[in-house]
């Protein structure tokens, strides 16, 4: 069996705060967040040898370093695919600290999404060049298919012809997280629940997708800290243990847009995360006590729930409506309120939660949660992450 | 196509200038000569010596120097002095022009030039050119307003008659969007950005895209698609050893791996796999809301595309569609899909 799991576990979390017009450069939010996560776990920034973070960051790990008096590195690391690479950020680190290359190893991201670059507005107007990321978008722009919302419709309208899925049954994901969001104070949510007919009434984005079927922009930034689980048990906190830390790309994968495979209604690459997750963790989906699914656009939040082995094919629309989600159903969800509800920190903030749900520290926590389960952007090479309690 | 109430003779004044040849032949002022070849080259920064050096042109089989192949219109061009002292012209283009700007299609863009070339030109040869009107289409929507394309061969001959080159040359000739009135129509709105048509009785101002069509990113892997769609061809990549069909295209074939392939032409039929309607975020290239479809070909790829000729309410997955034509602007032509059964509009 690979070292990896067990081997390596989150020590610290740390974030700014989450709004839509930070005031400040998205340098100094990932240095607030790293230094943050860094204080959280009981360390020293010159305990800091290692530094990963998503290729879609502007800050790099030199400037962090730098910045924050953590010094020389031994290890650094980035994840490609937008928000695909969350959970891939921890699972780098976990690598680096189960093979001895890295003792602390802090994966960040900071961004100021909402009042910077906005990735909802699309891919329109990007610059281009000649290579095959420029070149993929050729099928797509000169058409209108620019925003991640029109891509992700496109499955969505995909999914309810085949399964008889609804635009409420996408609504009551919505719902789910707006209602945990409401009782986080670090939501920008917070206090602010929504209905399923506010969700009917909201405004078309891109038909099947209401407005609230769609995240929030954000700016903000977090951090985790990731140690071996045996150094995590000296410091402060519970160690939220890596019992598995897996990326997954699937066949003929696209960005947002794998429209070409014989079906379109599963994602097959969280699918892949989802079989290396409890194969390495020899848990199975009946042991996660807890998830943090990633909720960009409610409609890709069903076909996780089928792909993880939640629920069978089709079935997520009749597991949600049973109320599973909720605080005290089979599989409490996105207990932070997700991206739709707290904050869009490319999935980021939903490690953070898991942590919080291990330690047993969420606003919303549910009772003792042996083991979570995060995923990571779902439309694009992807990534997950089981952490549980230390056994 | 006869919104704005143009007699139908129009059509016919119109069509009737196709085959004329517009005017007699016209001869270059200067024999083909070193001097200027030494001026272009260096202009275009071409180091090929083959246009210099009599040695390295013999060297390559060819008798003497020879003149870039690009430079073939420049002969025959009248130059400096067609700014300076420009002279009626004889042949008739002027004619059609007049008759372009009755019809409302006063501004101008050229869109092709593919010229052929027969043999070398080398210094001393004459060259002279005939310019014959080979199409007039038929009104068409395009992003820059509604317009036709004129279509001529030119065809350069030396002293002796022979044909040393051709050259199909295409304008849009088109009516300027703040001249032209229409009523937005639902059926037209669902393909997007084809705002523009001419329609009589229209109260409005015309609701034309402010921009273009995003751009598709064209490199060495997907120009092929592209360029097919310029002349309304719908092709699929088709690996040359295994036959497999591919979409979108790429350099190596998934299933065995070679990297040979061509094309085959599509028959234009499939069906709607989903689809989507946009509404926001606003871009000026499109005209909200509208549709956006991923259609399965007959053939077993599928493809994004527009929808066109239906309202977005009506759509419906499984929904058989034929390939249409857009002329988004003159650098862009894209396939876009109406239904195969006309629908009844609501």
């Amino acid at each position: 069996m690979s070292v990896l799991p067990g081997a390596a576990a989150i020590a610290g979390i740390g974030a700014t705060e989450f709004s839509k017009n930070s005031g400040r450069s998205e340098l100094r939010l990932a240095c607030e967040a790293v230094l943050a996560a860094i204080a959280d776990a009981g360390l020293e920034p010159s305990d800091v040898d290692g530094l990963v973070t998503f290729t879609a960051d502007t800050s790099s790990e030199i400037h962090i370093a730098r910045n924050t008096g953590i010094g020389e590195l031994t290890f650094f690391s980035r994840v490609g695919y937008g928000g695909g690479a969350a959970c891939g950020t921890v699972q780098q680190a976990a690598m680096a600290v189960a093979t001895g290359v890295a003792e602390v190893v802090v994966c960040y991201r900071a961004f100021n999404e909402r009042s910077g670059v906005r990735y909802g507005l699309g891919q329109a107007d990007r610059r281009m060049d000649q290579g095959a990321d420029s070149a993929a978008y050729a099928w797509l722009l000169p058409f209108g298919l620019n925003t991640p919302a029109q891509w992700v419709a496109m499955f969505a309208r995909r999914y309810m012809h085949e399964y008889g899925a609804t635009s409420e049954d996408f609504g009551r994901v919505a719902v789910v997280d707006r209602k945990h969001a409401a009782a986080n104070p670090k939501a920008w949510f917070y206090r602010r629940p929504i209905t399923l007919e506010d969700h009917q009434r909201s405004r078309w984005i891109v038909e099947p997708l209401h407005l609230l079927d769609c995240c929030q922009e954000s700016d903000g930034g977090q951090a985790l800290v990731v140690v071996s689980t045996e150094r995590a048990r000296d410091l402060p906190h519970p160690p939220a243990v890596i019992w598995g830390a897996a990326q997954g790309s699937g066949y003929d994968q696209h960005m947002m847009t794998s429209y070409y495979r014989s079906e379109i209604t599963g994602i097959p690459e969280m699918g892949l995360v989802g079989r290396q997750l409890y194969r390495q963790s020899r848990l199975t989906p009946a042991d996660i006590g807890a998830a943090i699914l990633y909720d960009h656009f409610t409609p890709l939040v069903l076909p996780q729930l089928e792909e993880l082995g939640f629920c069978a094919r089709g079935e997520a629309k009749d597991f949600i409506a049973d109320g599973n989600l909720e605080i005290g159903g089979r599989l409490p969800f996105n207990t932070h309120g997700g991206q739709l509800g707290e904050a869009y920190i490319h999935g980021m903030n939903g490690i953070a939660e898991a942590v919080r749900l291990v330690r047993g520290t969420s606003v919303n926590q549910p009772g003792d949660v042996a083991n979570v389960l995060v995923t990571a952007g779902t439309g694009v090479p992807t990534s997950g992450l089981i952490l549980g309690a230390d056994r | 196509m006869n919104g704005t109430g143009r007699p139908d003779d129009y059509e016919k004044r119109l069509q009737a200038w196709v085959g004329r040849v517009l005017g007699g032949p016209r001869h270059g002022q200067d024999p083909v000569n070193v001097p200027m070849i030494r001026h272009w080259v260096e202009a275009m920064g071409d180091p090929n010596p083959v246009y210099l050096d009599e040695e390295a042109a013999r060297a390559t089989g060819r008798e003497t120097v020879v003149a870039p192949a690009s430079m073939m219109q420049t002969w025959t061009m009248r130059g400096y002095a067609a700014t300076v002292r420009p002279e009626p012209d004889p042949g008739g283009m002027e004619e059609l022009t007049a008759l372009l700007a009755e019809g409302g299609y006063t501004s101008v863009v050229a869109t092709d030039s593919e010229l052929e070339f027969h043999r070398e030109l080398v210094p001393g040869d004459r060259v002279s050119v005939e310019e014959r009107v080979e199409s007039i289409s038929l009104e068409k929507k395009t992003a820059l307003g509604e317009g036709r394309f004129i279509t001529t061969l030119r065809t350069y001959r030396d002293a002796h008659g022979e044909v040393v080159a051709t050259q199909r040359w295409r304008l849009l000739r088109f009516r300027p969007e703040d001249t032209a009135r229409r009523e937005p129509d639902p059926a037209e709105r669902a393909g997007g950005g084809q705002a523009g048509k001419g329609r009589a009785g229209g109260e409005r101002a015309a609701k034309r895209p402010e921009a273009l069509r995003p751009r598709p990113a064209i490199n060495r892997d997907n120009a092929f698609w592209f360029e097919a769609a310029r002349e309304h061809r719908l092709v699929i990549q088709r690996c040359a050893a295994c036959t497999t069909l591919r979409h979108p295209p790429g350099p190596c074939c998934p299933h065995c791996g070679s990297f040979d392939w061509d094309t085959v032409e599509a028959a234009g039929t499939g069906h709607v796999y989903s689809y989507v309607v946009a509404h926001h975020p606003p871009h000026p290239a499109f005209e909200m809301p509208y549709a956006v479809a991923l259609v399965e070909l007959t053939e077993g790829t599928r493809l994004i595309t527009n929808l066109t000729g239906i309202a977005p309410e009506k759509i419906e997955i499984g929904m058989p569609v034929v390939v249409d034509w857009l002329e988004a602007d003159p650098e862009l032509t894209l396939p876009v899909f109406r239904p195969a059964v006309p629908r009844e509009e609501g």
